[in-house]
């Protein structure tokens, strides 16, 4: 079964309304998806060729109850071994696979976990995703915030007692540019302790600007590494580019970043092969670039407004939980974080075994902090979200939540030197 | 924030025959604990059944507003032992100690300098860099180094107060691999050699000590145990059952068959 991303909003105009339905209907009409646009720097890299390779020809079906007893009995899990754990043969061993990826997080994180929180400055635009909830042809409120308003939001988060902010923005170069990024990282730099990115992929002179503004570490989802597959569900836009997305992490380090998190949104292609894919890349990245922190997210489809339909299919918790344990299990080095995308319960349990960053006091509208942590009605407008949030406890829930199970909530760990 | 007070048990009498030096501070402890990688709450506990004196504790830790910070539960007469953790560089490590004085967390600082993030192997050379800055500052500086002979010179004459080599891997609780490097140092150098990272057992740590360590450093294996404050203590007695060991000095192990019963040198006669 596939899902149903396909939604025409009412407001759209005939023309608007035909250029849609031919992006959807007939691939011609789209750009070649591997092709570089115009001012895209490429860069020299093996990365991509190494996991697509073993992507490709990963078939986890010929993994056995054996191959993955001998994975877990393994002092050090190879490539190989990573593979057997992905797989269905992997199943009935979660509980094992649980066991020794809580090892692996103890011994390498002791019992902290990190929270942050993430901040959205602006939903404009410019791409068409079919599954995502700011694609230019959903009808949703649109904002992007003054440096006013992003300096109240996070006057008003740090006042909750945050220190690490992740600050989002809708993929558009025309509403939001690098400038504009910059400058909200330079605002971010005064009230917080650790600055995170998620934005459109930029160049390496670009990132090594967001750097010197404050920025600490960038996460690029790459949605899915099935490049044909991605192709039929990014249909317009600079984010259709394939390659350019992927070596954005790279990019990033290049231009300086302490970090670079990695993500498939799982649920959209084959998840084994994505979520194989996604720990490959981050394995490769830090052969080379071993000073690089890195973490991985693990989000499932979630539905959108105006379209209620989205589901992870057929990643259900079971699988979502063995990946996460396939992650921890291969590289225990990684920071390993898990969105309020997830419920309460869920994310109590992975707490325990693998994750070791959770967002707290969520939002994925824009400017509406105040009227969520205050109950305060804003003056202002609010633009709609992403995504709709499963987890939605405070800072202080999950603060306290954290520690009800014995774990240590770390709000910073690191020193702007 | 935290003086040097040294604890002065009258029933303790290891002080005053067999003291911890480490620049110019002496300690009855030998045992130094980490923290960071258990909950707050437990530190007093485990610093109590570890008889430790001193505690390291992440700058980066320090470094924040929360509502519980790490400093507040470091108990009353403990020395602290900021490190640099974080730090990828010389340049870095130095700000970071530099950034711990003016905290409040003393004089003492050990560098932990890392551009690895899987092993968090330590940079030696840029340790050696770090050493001559801080040493040069007045602090009392602990490098935790790979143990390497030429490195552990270089750092001495960086005015480094201890040597902290590595026994294996941060966190692999794997313990003394790098055994027969470590007992050159301890052989070599006329600092107190620390053995830090990687001891993940007491009989780990005692055999360090029997080997003539000055002190062991231990976090991962307290924060891995089932019953924290316990395994503090455990700790505690096999790292004096080392001290003592190596005190008293080891019985002769035959290492290669037993001793030949007739002397090879019967033959020489006396002139």
């Amino acid at each position: 079964m596939e899902n149903q991303f396909f939604v025409d909003s009412e407001y759209l105009s005939k023309e608007a309304l035909e250029k849609k339905h031919k992006l959807e209907t007939d691939p011609t009409t789209r750009t070649n998806h591997m092709e570089y646009m115009e001012g895209m720097e490429q860069i020299k890299s093996d990365i991509c060729e190494k996991v697509i390779s073993q992507m490709d020809s990963y078939d986890y079906h010929t993994y056995t109850a054996k191959d993955v007893e001998a994975a877990l009995q393994h002092e050090v899990c190879s490539v190989e071994d990573f593979k057997a754990l992905l797989s269905p043969a992997a199943e009935p061993y979660l509980e094992q696979m649980a066991q020794r990826a809580r090892m692996e997080t103890r011994k390498r994180f002791g019992n902290t976990v990190y929270l942050f929180t993430p901040l959205y400055i602006a939903n404009y635009c410019e791409n068409y995703c079919v599954y995502c909830g700011f694609n230019c042809y959903n009808h949703i409120n649109r904002m992007c915030l003054t440096m006013e308003q992003i300096e109240h939001e996070m006057r008003v988060i740090a006042d909750s007692g945050m220190e690490e902010i992740l600050i989002l923005t809708g993929e558009s170069r025309s509403k939001s540019d690098v400038n504009y990024i910059g400058e909200a990282c330079k605002l971010a730099r005064k009230y917080f302790r650790m600055v995170g990115l998620e934005i459109y992929p930029v160049n390496t002179e670009e990132y090594r600007y967001l750097r010197e503004c404050g920025a600490d570490y960038v996460t690029v989802f790459q949605e899915t590494y099935d490049a044909d597959k991605y192709e039929t569900l990014h249909l317009m836009g600079h984010k259709r580019v394939w390659p350019y997305r992927f070596d954005a992490q790279e990019r990033a380090l290049m231009g300086g970043m302490r970090g670079v998190a990695f993500s498939a949104l799982l649920g959209l292609s084959d998840f084994r092969k994505d979520a194989l894919a996604t720990g490959l890349h981050a394995y490769y990245i830090q052969r080379k670039y071993p000073h690089a922190e890195l973490s991985l997210s693990c989000p499932r489809l979630r539905p959108i407004v105006n379209n209620d339909k989205i589901n992870p299919l057929d990643v259900h918790e079971k699988q979502l939980c063995q990946i996460i344990c396939a992650y921890r299990i291969f590289l225990p080095y990684v920071g390993i974080t898990v969105s309020s995308r997830e419920s309460a319960t869920f994310r109590d349990g992975i707490v325990k075994i693998a994750a070791t960053k959770v967002s707290a006091g969520v939002s994925t509208g824009i400017g509406d902090h105040e009227s969520k942590y205050t109950g305060k009605e804003s003056a202002d407008l609010e633009g709609d979200e992403q995504f709709e949030i499963n987890d939605g406890r405070s800072f202080e829930t999950m603060y306290q939540d954290i520690s009800k199970e014995g774990l240590q909530p770390v709000l910073n760990d690191y020193l702007y030197v | 924030m935290q003086e040097n007070n040294i604890r002065n048990n009258p029933n303790d009498n290891t002080l005053n025959n067999d003291p911890l030096t480490i620049g110019g501070h002496k300690f009855s402890s030998r045992f130094i604990l980490g923290s960071g990688k258990y909950s707050l709450h437990l530190i007093e506990a485990a610093v109590r059944d570890a008889g430790a004196e001193i505690i390291t504790l992440a700058v980066r830790r320090a470094n924040t507003k929360e509502q519980e910070n790490i400093l507040d539960f470091i108990p009353e007469g403990v020395t602290l032992l900021p490190n640099t953790s974080g730090a990828r560089n010389a340049q870095e490590a130095v700000r970071i100690a530099r950034l711990a004085r003016e905290l409040g967390c003393g004089d003492f600082v050990k560098i932990e300098i890392m551009r690895d993030m899987k092993y968090l192997l330590p940079d030696n050379a840029e340790t050696i860099k770090a050493t001559e800055i801080l040493a040069k500052e007045g602090f009392v500086v602990m490098p935790y180094m790979y143990p390497d002979l030429n490195v552990a010179r270089d750092l001495v004459n960086a005015g480094a107060a201890s040597i902290m080599p590595l026994a294996s891997p941060i966190g692999s609780n794997k313990g003394l691999t790098t055994k027969e490097f470590i007992q050159i140092l301890i052989d070599e150098i006329d600092l107190p050699i620390i053995v830090d990272a990687g001891i993940g057992a007491p009989s780990q740590a005692c055999e360090a000590m029997e080997m003539g360590a000055a002190a062991i450093m231990a976090n991962t294996a307290l924060a891995t145990a089932g019953d924290l404050p316990l395994m503090a203590s455990a700790f505690r007695k096999a790292i004096e059952a080392g001290r003592q060991a190596y005190l008293s000095g080891l019985g002769r192990v035959l290492v290669r068959g037993a001793a030949a019963s007739d002397p090879l040198t019967g033959f020489l006669r006396d002139e």
